[in-house]
């Protein structure tokens, strides 16, 4: 066994694992602490296949940005254990009959295909590098990339409207929340 | 890198496998849960566990011919994945917007109680 699937496949419990954790733990605030560790092991995977910008953008966007508005959020509503919404029980199984089915119908997908041989280069290739990524996104993507800027600009409207209190509110006197 | 180890490649089906084990976790976590706040990340735990597979299986193209007459394949796929995780960033400040307001209404984050929504 190589130090390459030692590493894929510690990285793949850890994401697993902390994936399950995600699901099953009755403290919101853990599972988003949880969810952090999946994207920092997903990072690891992508570094595994020498994706370093992928990794760098997945740790600084996803468990920097996304996960702290998350946590932030959480946090101002003040959610905890007790606050969670009790589970019904034919929901539950309801739920995990229908992934695990999903599950079941994929792998077996798969493992009648007959690509699933094919090998995927670890390490090596320059394809994800920044230099060569930079490259293709200003030469081939700018006018996806301009885009983004205009889907962003109208995300950031979006939010502030959703969020502003609604003309008759104030008068409820609740500016503090 | 090179000299990381003697080989240095993985079979794809690993690849699938631990996505697709990512996914349905992610699913079911969408259809079992009732806080919104955790509905709304399981879905971000599946448009993650897309973009490991889409890196996974450029990388997998790099070696075959579709690779070999493409030399730019592996950049166009982390372009792609790049281009998801921005949409995904623009989603999350919305969504979380939604359910914010969601929450000032009906002080609660159960997402049954949206059924107040009808009148």
């Amino acid at each position: 066994m190589s130090i390459t699937e030692i590493l894929f496949w510690s990285l793949s419990i850890l994401a697993l694992g902390s994936a399950i954790m995600v699901v099953t733990s009755k403290n919101p605030v853990h599972s988003i602490l949880f969810l952090i560790v999946t994207f920092f092991a997903i990072s690891g995977h992508y570094i595994l296949l020498n994706a370093q910008f992928l990794a760098i953008v997945n740790i600084i966007v996803y468990a920097g940005a996304i996960m702290v508005l998350f946590l932030f959020v959480v946090m101002l509503m003040n959610l905890n254990a007790e606050s969670e919404p009790k589970n019904n029980r034919y929901l539950l199984f309801t739920g995990l009959i229908s992934g695990g089915c999903l599950f079941l119908v994929f792998i077996s997908a798969i493992t009648k295909s007959e690509q699933t041989m094919a090998m995927v280069q670890m390490g090596g290739g320059n394809g994800g590098l920044i230099k060569n990524l930079g490259m293709v996104l200003f030469n081939d993507y700018v006018i996806p990339f301009e885009i983004s800027s205009v889907l962003f600009l109208s995300a950031m409207m979006g939010a502030v409207v959703i969020g502003k209190k609604s003309p008759p509110a104030p008068q409820g006197g609740n500016s503090g929340s | 890198m090179r000299g990381l180890g003697r080989q240095n490649y993985m079979e794809i089906k690993w690849y699938i496998g631990l996505a697709v084990a990512l996914f349905c976790t992610g699913i079911v976590g969408v259809l079992t849960r009732r806080n919104s706040i955790i509905i709304f990340m399981c879905i971000e735990l599946m448009l993650n566990a897309v973009n490991l597979l889409l890196v996974a299986f450029s990388k997998m193209h790099a070696a075959t011919a579709l690779g070999l007459s493409n030399p730019n394949i592996v950049s166009d796929a982390q372009i792609f994945v790049f281009f998801i995780m921005v949409v995904a960033a623009a989603e999350v400040s919305v969504g979380l917007a939604i359910i914010v307001m969601l929450y000032r209404n009906t002080r609660s984050v159960d997402v049954n109680f949206l059924n107040r929504l009808k009148n």
